[in-house]
């Protein structure tokens, strides 16, 4: 068995099939950096995955889950002030939290240099929106190369590492879901000693503190750097050129997963045009851009969401008074979604119909398959705190859900948690609404990773301010939805951080203790100002994997007495855990590969008929 | 070898992500060029898994175009249904097993759930040739991916690749007593 952690610190060169994300973490490795810090987020999560496998003796470099983004973009800023080269990584909405301190990051003379690995989520995979963030990269003033493959992602992470440690400065590696997922044989480098850690702090290397005039300073320093990133991009040849063959003037210009696309395309074209692929997003490197518009008659550019490039490129165009054509975004939807071959294809039809033959309007599905949306596994303490709370609420109460597992709470039957917005936004808006609201009750859900991570601002503000709502801490003792990471509540009660702030009515009780917490929650809502129930429940997605590995484990399941049974369907409308099975004859019966055995659905029969197979205690 | 694809959908907690490496790395060990792209969102959350693989020249995305796919795998029924209407080629290959684990609005009483025989009926339309794995004998469920490893080694659906290669797969990806019940599985679906 070839064991990642053991593949990541091979010292010759070699060859293995690795994820982008697993890619990405050997060139860590080998470019000798020192500090990483993130906070768990999709598409980045196997990053991390990565790095725990890796034996704690065996690894290069520390590696810490900070308390969020921001934070853990300030530890890895402050490490490389140091002299080490060091590396945050997050998810795509993840930097709108670090961003008062990421576009500070090049007025900064960061001496070890700092890589910045961010992933994009166009089409929105497992994310709130798919912004972006090349919109962000411009007014930061930091320099952000895009691979299109794993292969790439190894590469362009030790290029941005070598240009970060050059200029002083901070290289974003800009990584896309599918660029983050896919698997590819990548050819490694060696990984020779380990640089020593270095505390080579001094005032002298800054200033470090932009304040008025100096501010203008740094930022004159931050827009050199960019002209030395330039050169850095040109002497490497990021930006690659290909001819095609017979082109008829036709240019396109793309980069990343795009430029894959637009290959696979091309293999049923007519013609190949030119294309010109660029591996810095930002910033452009001039040069060859109009090097390119200058040799096609008709460009075509070609980016997934926003039209960062196609602004500055007719921008760049019309400065130098050339007379190309170039097309960009034309309708709509070609700001919305994933530029995947199929998306790729059907714009390329419309530009070029005599490269590319459009093809016939969609068929429609032969067969209708009912949706499959995401839900909270078997045996999950939401559910059973859902069906529980449901129980304590009027339907004009507002209820309001935060980041996490327990957002799934607004999909049927328990439709709770009608207004969401981002990581630990619930009290805050739950505050709002309150306001003026004599009629409605507020309640808002926050998970327990998601308290630290930005929850508390606005449960403190909830407390100065004298909001009236109640609170329901929704703890599963781990950031499941993102993997099992683990998070600030292990060493730090949530419980007494509230007694602390000075919060009376607290109350605390294990959800599948369904009737109590119908009690606690219905007492809370009627206690003036703020109130807080926290709904506690191990994640038991992560507690049955831990189950399972033990030596001698027997997987217990739940039945149902048919004879008992009669029928309400209450179990699987309205507790709703995936094992049930509605059989056409109006039976339920238990998907035993997914039942877990713990029993939670039992209260939801009306008339008993849940119990513990045969043989099971 | 000219470009195949292939598509492998079912839910998650299906056993996908070691199916789907095996697959490529059986590929990788064949010395077929190939890349290949999990799309797991909320996958473990019961929502809807799939991985893609493209192997042979002229590959350039690990994203396979819509009915391109010379071969589906379905895991569960809804799902083998659903690769089958959006990814499967005009006679291309389903594999898949009769399992099925019911969507929401199927438990819900809203919507009808979708059966093996369905699935036939629809192949047939298509004019796709159609392998359901039998897994009534299976013990433990948690290896029916091996018993679709296997049946794809037996049939010897992808062009190149053999049964030594995937097991070669499989030795890189376990150890131990996982993969000694692992390879049980496969050889007895391989031979079978």
């Amino acid at each position: 068995m070839k064991k990642l952690g053991d593949v990541l610190v091979k010292k010759k060169p070699f060859k293995e099939i690795l994820m982008g994300n697993e890619a990405v973490v050997r060139a860590m490795v080998e470019t000798g950096t020192k500090v990483v810090s993130s906070y768990p987020g999709s598409p980045t999560p196997e990053i991390a995955t990565a790095i725990q496998s890796i034996k704690e003796d065996d690894r290069p470099f520390y590696f810490e889950f900070s308390v969020n983004e921001k934070v853990a973009t300030e530890v890895a800023f402050g490490a490389a002030l140091n002299g080490n080269l060091s590396c945050v990584f997050y998810k795509s909405v993840g930097l709108n939290v670090a961003l008062d301190t990421f576009v500070q990051l090049s007025l900064m003379n960061i001496i070890g240099g700092m890589v910045v690995v961010l992933g994009d989520d166009p089409g929105a995979n497992s994310s709130q929106n798919e912004q972006d963030n090349r919109n962000v990269y411009k007014m930061s003033r930091v320099t952000v190369l895009e691979p299109a493959s794993p292969q790439e992602a190894y590469e362009y992470y030790a290029h941005a590492a070598r240009l970060a440690k050059k200029e002083q400065t901070v290289v974003v590696l800009r990584l896309t879901t599918h660029v983050c997922h896919a698997r590819q044989k990548v050819q490694f480098g060696a990984y020779e000693k380990p640089a020593l850690a270095k505390t080579d702090f001094s005032r002298e290397n800054g200033p470090y503190i932009a304040l008025t005039t100096l501010a203008l300073d740094m930022k004159r320093r931050s827009i050199q750097k960019l002209e030395g990133a330039k050169e850095y991009i040109k002497n490497n040849s990021l930006n690659t050129q290909t001819v095609g063959s017979k082109n008829n003037g036709k240019g396109i210009i793309t980069s990343g997963l795009t430029y894959l696309s637009v290959l696979d395309v091309l293999e049923n074209a007519a013609h190949i045009p030119g294309i010109l692929k660029l591996g810095a997003v930002n910033p452009l490197e001039e040069e060859s851009i109009l090097a390119f518009l200058k040799a096609h008659e008709q460009v075509l550019i070609l980016e997934e969401l926003d039209d960062i490039l196609e602004l500055q490129i007719k921008a760049l165009a019309y400065d130098n008074g050339l007379k190309t054509r170039i097309i960009g975004k034309q309708v709509n939807e070609d700001y919305v979604g994933e530029y995947t071959p199929d998306k790729t294809y059907a714009k390329l039809a419309v530009v070029w119909p005599d490269m590319i033959t459009p093809l016939p309007k969609d068929e429609a599905p032969v067969y209708v398959v009912p949706n499959r949306p995401a839900q909270m596994c078997p045996g999950c303490g939401h559910r059973s705190a859902f069906f529980a709370i449901k129980k304590a609420l009027k339907n004009t109460d507002v209820t309001v859900a935060d980041i996490g597992c327990h957002t799934l709470g607004y999909m049927p039957p328990y439709n709770l948690g009608e207004v969401l917005m981002c990581m630990g936004a619930s009290t805050g808006m739950a505050s709002g609404l309150s306001l003026f609201n004599e009629n409605k009750r507020v309640v808002a859900f926050l998970g327990d990773s998601t308290f630290f991570h930005a929850g508390l601002p606005g449960l403190i503000n909830t407390i100065f301010n004298q909001h009236d709502i109640t609170l329901i801490i929704m703890e599963n003792g781990t950031t499941a939805m993102t993997g099992h990471q683990d998070h600030a509540g292990n060493d730090i009660p949530i419980e007494s951080l509230l007694k602390g702030l000075g919060i009376e009515n607290i109350l605390s009780c294990d959800t599948y203790s369904q009737a109590k917490l119908t009690d606690l929650v219905k007492s809370s809502l009627e206690v003036k100002g703020i109130s807080v129930v926290i709904a506690k429940h191990p994640c038991m997605l992560k507690f049955t994997r831990m189950q399972r590995r033990k030596p001698g484990y027997v997987q217990r399941h739940i039945s149902i007495d048919q004879g008992v049974c009669n029928q309400t369907h209450d179990c699987v409308e309205q507790f709703g855990c995936p094992t049930f099975v509605r059989k056409a004859d109006g039976r339920v019966d238990i998907n035993l590969d997914l039942c877990i055995g713990d029993g939670s659905c039992r209260p939801s029969c009306p008339v008993q008929a849940i119990g513990f197979e045969k043989g099971a205690k | 070898m000219k470009s195949f694809n292939i598509y492998i959908t079912g839910v998650g907690g299906q056993g996908i992500g070691l199916l789907s490496q095996a697959l490529l790395r059986g590929i990788d060990h064949a010395e077929i060029e190939a890349i290949a792209v999990d799309t797991h969102g909320l996958a473990q959350r019961g929502g809807v898994v799939v991985s893609q693989i493209r192997c042979g020249s002229n590959i350039h995305s690990p994203l396979i175009k819509k009915k391109e796919s010379d071969l589906v795998l379905g895991m569960e029924v809804h799902e083998a249904m659903r690769g089958l209407d959006t990814a499967l080629k005009k006679e291309g290959t389903l594999i898949y097993m009769d399992v099925s684990w019911q969507p929401l609005p199927v438990r819900l009483g809203q919507e009808k759930e979708i059966t093996a025989e369905d699935i036939k009926k629809i192949c047939k339309a298509y004019g796709a040739k159609t392998v359901q794995v039998d897994i009534q004998k299976m013990e433990d469920t948690r290896s029916q991916n091996m018993a679709l490893l296997g049946t794809i080694a037996k049939l010897g659906v992808i062009p190149g690749v053999s049964k030594d290669h995937y097991i070669a797969a499989l030795k890189d990806l376990l150890a131990g007593e996982m993969l000694d019940k692992n390879l049980v599985v496969f050889d007895a679906y391989a031979n079978g």
